[in-house]
């Protein structure tokens, strides 16, 4: 089961080309920089956009193909857009109520209690769209989008609006709705933080074509696609903390055989969480050092490299059965003598959690 | 003082502008609505003729109405009534002499409700007239009012228009400015002065209730 999407687009200014299929659960983060076709490609999948010749269909039914278009209201989406966009002349509660007085009883899955307890929302219930903080607002508008219990949440940069400290506000809200319902998610950002921090799989647009699509984790660290060549590129590992030391405010967070060593205790034994290495902050040594202050160190093999500049080198490396990026100076790659298939130890200098 | 044939010409005024308003407000609604959101590429030639009335002495629009409406006009010929010097004849000059100012601030309204609330709308299941209804209209509501206070007004003061096609039939076609008119050319100012101050009036108490009961929206939108 999934979202089969494909269309061709040709307008005077602009060319998209889009054959996807996108699976049916967690978090897919449409990414791409502006004008690269992210917010026509979730337009399309709503139907608020009809391309010509497009074929859509989502669990095995057909939303749009050469002979059918299903509008809008007739598909089981839920969709929050870039500005919250409240009905001005409804309060917050009768908003949320105009999705769901829409749905026969029988397809509430989502009770408003629930998207309002999980958003946060219910001391603003009687005000007017008007008198709420642009955070606030966008909390209704998501919750809004739930009150029609969608089978599909598309998300149009639901944050980009925002300045950073509302930004800080709405995550913990849209990852609690990750975790606690099982709706699968469309998210369109030009924000790699939050797609770092939300989605588990990535489509990356440029220009209208998709230069690759599948999980996070692989899309960061594939060096034939632009994330892996940012400045600040990244790789992402699911770890679940084990134990936590008091005595020097240090985690243990494990993913598979190994063992990460993280500052900061407040998370509770057994809490997931993405543990993020900046690629400047891993460095490669041919033995195990002993007598360092780096923590992190582990076994890894060197998969491919790729030249970023004249001076610089991007390193792809297998950390147990994940990805790890490495930059080093092409200096150091000659004198060490790295190519592929070659064993050596990966120091990490520093992981950040995510959480 | 105001008497029996002055008060018979007030009635009627208020009659026309009431029922000039409603029809112009039942029609104009979808085709402002239309207008509004057709993307249709001569777009321009209907809003030029929607305007037309605006730029055109009402001579001229009550001079071809007659002709259209009279004994001898085309819609005799087809088998109608005449329409010329008629309560009836009257509503229908009426209607095309203050349909820009019913239209204008109605598609106004609607333009400024714009694409959003309605994608919006359609994305919480409400189907297109659905969408009309609960969202379009409400949030189009100062453009209705100033459609309204507009339409109505622009009728109650019209002259030439009534003039060639209604003439001046006490009871049926003689409308207040024409009475007034009457009046001046009798010279009986006293009465003039009554009625006219009686329309100040009347237009004030009228537009005092309509911007008090709206203090939120401005009733004049340029």
């Amino acid at each position: 089961m999934s979202l089969d999407i494909s269309f061709n687009l040709q307008r005077e200014d602009f060319a998209m080309n889009v054959d996807l299929s996108l699976p049916d659960s967690g978090i897919t983060a449409i990414f791409g920089p502006s004008g690269s076709g992210k917010t026509t490609l979730l337009r399309a999948i709503a139907g608020l956009e009809n391309i010509p010749g497009g074929k859509i269909t989502f669990n095995g039914q057909v939303w749009q193909d050469t002979a059918n278009f299903i509008s809008t209201h007739l598909r089981a989406i839920g969709y929050v857009f870039q500005e919250p966009s409240l009905f001005p002349h409804l309060s917050v509660k009768q908003n949320l109520e105009y999705g769901l007085s829409r749905v026969p009883a029988e397809d509430q899955r989502i009770p408003l209690k629930e998207s309002i307890a999980l958003l946060n929302i219910t001391k603003l219930l009687e005000r007017h769209p008007h008198t709420l903080s642009g955070g606030e607002q966008q909390r209704v508008a998501i919750a809004r989008a739930l009150s029609v219990s969608p089978r599909l949440l598309l998300m149009d940069e639901p944050l980009s609006s925002l300045d950073n400290k509302l930004k800080q506000e709405i995550l913990p809200y849209l990852e609690s709705l990750h975790r606690e319902l099982s709706i699968p998610v469309i998210y369109v950002s030009h924000a790699t933080d939050e797609v770092a921090r939300l989605a588990d799989n990535l489509v990356i647009l440029k220009a209208g074509e998709i230069l690759g699509s599948g999980p996070i984790q692989e899309m960061l660290t594939r060096l034939d696609l632009p994330l892996a060549h940012r400045n600040d590129a990244e790789t992402l590992i699911h770890a679940t903390v084990t134990t936590s030391d008091t005595e020097f405010g240090l985690s243990t967070m494990t993913s598979g055989e190994l063992d990460f060593t993280v500052p900061g205790n407040a998370l509770p034994t057994g809490t997931s969480a993405r543990l993020r290495i900046a690629a400047h902050d891993v460095s490669l040594t041919l033995e195990k050092q002993t007598g360092t202050s780096i923590q992190n160190i582990f076994p890894v093999t060197v998969v491919e490299l790729q030249a970023e500049n004249h001076a610089q080198i991007m390193i792809k490396l297998q950390l147990g059965d994940m990805p790890l990026l490495a930059r080093l100076t092409r200096k150091s790659v000659e004198e060490l003598g790295i190519t592929p298939g070659l064993q050596v130890y990966a120091q990490i200098k520093s992981v950040a959690v995510l959480a | 003082m105001l008497d029996e044939a002055d008060l018979t010409a007030l009635f009627l005024t208020l009659k026309l502008a009431l029922t000039s308003t409603f029809i112009l407000l039942v029609l104009g609604t979808p085709f402002a609505w239309w207008l509004a959101r057709t993307r249709w590429r001569f777009k321009f030639l209907i809003e030029a003729m929607v305007a037309l009335p605006l730029v055109l002495p009402p001579t001229v629009l009550g001079f071809y109405l007659l002709l259209l409406l009279g004994a001898n006009g085309p819609i005799t010929a087809l088998g109608a009534a005449p329409l010329a010097f008629t309560f009836t004849g009257l509503v229908v000059g009426s209607v095309i002499y203050s349909m820009p100012f019913v239209i204008q601030p109605l598609h106004d309204a609607f333009q400024s409700v714009g694409k959003r609330p309605l994608e919006v709308a359609a994305t919480l299941r409400a189907s297109p007239w659905d969408r009309f209804f609960t969202i379009a209209l409400p949030l189009a509501r100062p453009g209705f009012i100033t459609a309204s206070v507009l339409g109505f007004a622009h009728t109650i003061g019209e002259f030439g228009v009534v003039l060639m096609i209604g003439g001046n039939i006490p009871g049926q076609t003689q409308v207040l400015s024409i009475a007034i008119y009457d009046h001046v050319e009798s010279l009986e100012y006293a009465s003039a002065h009554w009625l006219s101050g009686a329309l100040i009036i009347l237009s004030f108490i009228m537009l005092v209730l309509v911007y008090a009961g709206n203090k939120r929206f401005r009733v004049f939108r340029i």
